[in-house]
């Protein structure tokens, strides 16, 4: 298949379009506007609809009641927009909904700046709104790669009745790559059915209800426990992650996302230089891939985490390595992607 | 090849994210590694407005560019605050019809090229004129030829605006012999 | 001389509001309309947060409970997916004037092909009666209590007149159910108000006048009493919006 330059945000649109996405829900927020732009030129051709709602909050209940009638639907938003959204996506875990949302963070707190940043990492994974729930949350770090866990976002989100996350950043929605789809053109699936959908009986199964209130706590434990259940069936399933020369490696630098990328040519700079470094760079953040950073460091004498942020996933690392390698942080905050040989400057000086 | 970091600045309208596509097109169809990033946001309101491309081998660490291996400049502003930041040995290609500075570091080459008056002195819009620094840069560099550049517009400009690709191939011509 | 049984769209099931509350008329009402146009197994309701949360399991066609205020929103998710279902919202005065004003507002405001069935009380009713968009000025609430002060809190809002505005809606009423004759007017209200959703015709709002003996510490006959009293002046009954256009081609 040959391959295209596309925006990050605009390839997340057509991988949806293409997964069989029906419905878009959003509201303007930058860096993610591309998304909404793309939907409403093309959604419609495919028999979709986009619609612009007053609110990010309106947005993501607009989602609630699609996914509600087992439509394939999706929304996107930024940083502050997320904020308004995790009410909605609380209920839709609630609710054991399936859609997908894609998250296009921004520096912050508050209205920060539009430039890329990794800070909502705890809020996508710990926090996407009250309740127990724990939520599939994958971060891409390249445009195919956005192409590639949209496209298995939404058929996770069916199967395991769950919003399903990708996390990216202003970097990953706003660069161009090249990007290949598996098919030249759009392939229109069949409309699947399910049986727990709301979407009107026509008299030929009893009613059902989309909800997410269970005032017995009886009830609500049970829910709770068999949606957990279904989490780590997913988290056996779909865990995953990439290592790079970790083998032999003293160091091994752990990053997702756009921070990623630039660990890896770090990676390859220190090498040069014939430092023994590897990278592991986890795909999905939520579940955390527990075994395989285990594994990728378990010859390293120290791992660096890199971040654009304060430091958040560095605690996940810490917990996946129990203490056991001593784990340094580095970090870029307000916006700033650091380059490859401020990384490799790090690592010299761990060394 | 390491990563070459391609940085192009201007104001709003000169054609600067179409430049960049174009150049990034040519490393599509070269078979390389290649991102477009442009600046977004407030940045571009202000009339300024940059995009960086990377082309290489190998995986593209950052698609930011700080510090370039090559600039176009195509105002004041950019060449106050990008001509300094090229990478010793880089080459910065200035529009001298628009800046009438010279830049007195030693580190890099400095092409001072009236794109956009030969632009507009052969019949083309003042927008072209990046397009002709353009051919200016393929034929310092050598990264490619005019048949790659028609593949590469190719790839991007829709069917519908093909007599657009002659126009910047003869753009591009007209920069590959200045 | 007609039977009275319970409609096929009503549940066969005790609810639990209290005695003399008002819902269970208007559940009532909503369930014989949509057994009259027989579309009971293409019905979609949305449910809110508030008393009727519970209103999914009193009716026999498919539910979807929203967020508080959300209603309008979860709908038009629900309407733009599958376009030919009767969907419709229920919604109380706190959910559709205070936390879910943005929601109801615009749902309108893009003539969404959605109905609203908006029950006003003028007060908070699953919380225990604290203050509402719709308390009537002097009313005594937990959260008023020496009466709402409009100097401090300002006034009640007149939902039917506000989104009449807005070209958009098809149609607004505001009827009540404080004796037979309003109730059969009510369902009437009801009725056009689907008709116009399965027209296509956009968005379509039954403001319904209705009690809350509990929270408001009156028996049920004084309830209904106390809604002719004060209600009927505030909110004045009758049809604030029909579109012109509309009423020429419609059937009744």
């Amino acid at each position: 298949m040959k391959k295209t330059l596309m925006k990050g945000n605009e390839a997340v649109a057509e991988a949806a379009i293409r997964a069989g996405c029906k419905c878009y829900f959003g509201y303007p927020i930058t860096p993610q506007n591309e998304v909404g732009a793309y939907m409403s030129a093309k959604l419609h051709q495919h028999g979709g609809v986009f619609l612009q709602a007053e609110s990010e909050i309106a947005a993501i209940n607009m989602v609630y009641g699609c996914a509600a009638t087992g439509t394939r639907c999706m929304t996107s938003s930024s940083s502050p927009g997320i904020s308004l959204k995790t009410e909605g996506i609380s209920y839709m875990a609630g609710a054991d909904l399936p859609a997908v949302i894609l998250s296009v963070q921004r520096g912050g707190p508050g209205l920060g700046t539009i430039q890329p940043s990794q800070a909502d990492y705890f809020q996508t994974t710990r926090a996407l709104g009250h309740g127990d729930l724990h939520l599939p949350v994958f971060a891409p770090y390249s445009v195919q790669e956005m192409v590639d866990v949209t496209t298995k976002a939404f058929d996770i989100a069916e199967e395991y009745r769950t919003p399903v996350i990708i996390l990216a950043d202003g970097l990953l929605g706003q660069m161009m790559e090249p990007v290949s789809f598996d098919d030249e053109e759009v392939i229109e699936k069949p409309e699947k059915t399910f049986d727990w959908v709301a979407d009107g009986h026509m008299g030929k199964r009893k009613k059902n209800i989309i909800t997410s209130l269970q005032i017995e706590s009886e009830e609500l434990e049970q829910t709770i426990t068999a949606r957990e259940k279904r989490f780590e069936k997913l988290k056996a399933n779909h865990t995953q992650s990439e290592s790079v020369n970790c083998d032999d490696a003293d160091i091994v630098i752990a990053a997702y996302g756009s921070a990623s990328r630039v660990v890896q040519s770090a990676m390859e700079m220190a090498r040069e230089e014939g430092l023994k470094v590897g990278t592991f760079r986890p795909v999905t953040i939520s579940p955390f891939p527990v075994n395989a950073i285990v594994k990728a460091c378990k010859n390293a004498k120290k791992v660096l985490v890199v971040e654009m942020s304060l430091g958040q996933m560095v605690d996940d690392v810490k917990m996946a390595l129990e203490h056991k390698i001593p784990v340094e942080f580095y970090g870029r905050q307000g916006g700033f992607v650091p380059g490859p040989q401020e990384i490799l400057d790090v690592v010299r000086r761990l060394k | 090849m390491r990563v070459n970091e391609y940085l192009i600045a201007g104001f709003g309208g000169q054609g600067v994210l179409f430049a960049g596509k174009l150049l990034a097109n040519i490393g599509l169809v070269s078979d390389k590694q290649v991102t477009w990033m442009p600046s977004y946001g407030p940045a571009m309101r202000g009339g300024v407005c940059n995009c960086s491309v990377c082309i290489s081998d190998l995986l593209i660490g950052s698609p930011v560019v700080h510090l370039p291996d090559t600039l176009i400049c195509m105002n004041s502003p950019s060449f106050d605050k990008y001509v300094p930041a090229v990478k010793k040995g880089g080459a910065a290609f200035i529009d001298s019809s628009i800046i009438d500075q010279k830049f007195d570091g030693k580190d890099i080459t400095c092409h001072y090229v009236p794109a956009t008056k030969l632009a507009v002195d052969n019949g083309f819009s003042t927008n072209f004129g990046i397009i002709v620094m353009l051919g200016k840069v393929i034929k310092e560099s050598g990264i490619c030829d005019t048949e790659t550049v028609r593949k590469a517009l190719e790839t991007f400009v829709s069917a519908k605006k093909a007599s657009l690709i002659d126009t910047n191939i003869k753009a591009i011509e007209l920069g590959l012999n200045a | 001389m007609p039977k009275f049984t319970r409609p096929n769209a009503l549940a066969d099931t005790p609810t639990h509001y209290c005695p003399g509350c008002t819902h269970g008329v208007i559940h009532r009402l909503v369930a014989e309309v949509i057994d009259e146009m027989d579309i009971m197994n293409t019905t979609i309701g949305v449910l809110p947060v508030g008393c009727a949360v519970f209103g999914y399991n009193y009716f026999n066609f498919d539910g979807v409970q929203a967020s508080h205020g959300r209603a309008p929103a979860v709908a038009t998710g629900v309407k733009r997916a599958k376009p030919d279902r009767l969907v419709f919202t229920y919604q109380g005065d706190g959910d559709l004037a205070a936390i879910g004003t943005a929601e109801i507002v615009h749902a309108a405001a893009r003539g969404e092909n959605i109905t609203t069935i908006f029950v006003n009380n003028t007060i908070y009713g699953m919380t225990g009666g604290q203050m509402a968009p719709t308390t009537l000025p002097g009313q005594k609430t937990q959260t008023s209590p020496f009466g709402r002060d409009t100097e401090k809190v300002g006034f009640p809002i007149r939902v039917c007149e506000m989104l009449s505005t807005l070209d958009g809606v098809a149609y607004a009423e505001r009827v009540s159910v404080h004796d037979a004759k309003h109730i059969n007017a009510a369902k009437k209200a009801i009725k056009k108000a689907f008709e116009i959703q399965m027209r296509g015709e956009g968005f379509s709002i039954i403001e319904l006048l209705s009690t809350c003996p509990t929270n408001w510490g009156l028996t049920p006959p004084a309830s209904l009493e106390w809604l002719k009293e004060n209600m009927l002046p505030y909110y004045p009954l009758g049809v604030y919006k029909e579109k012109q256009e509309l009423t020429k081609g419609a059937s009744k």
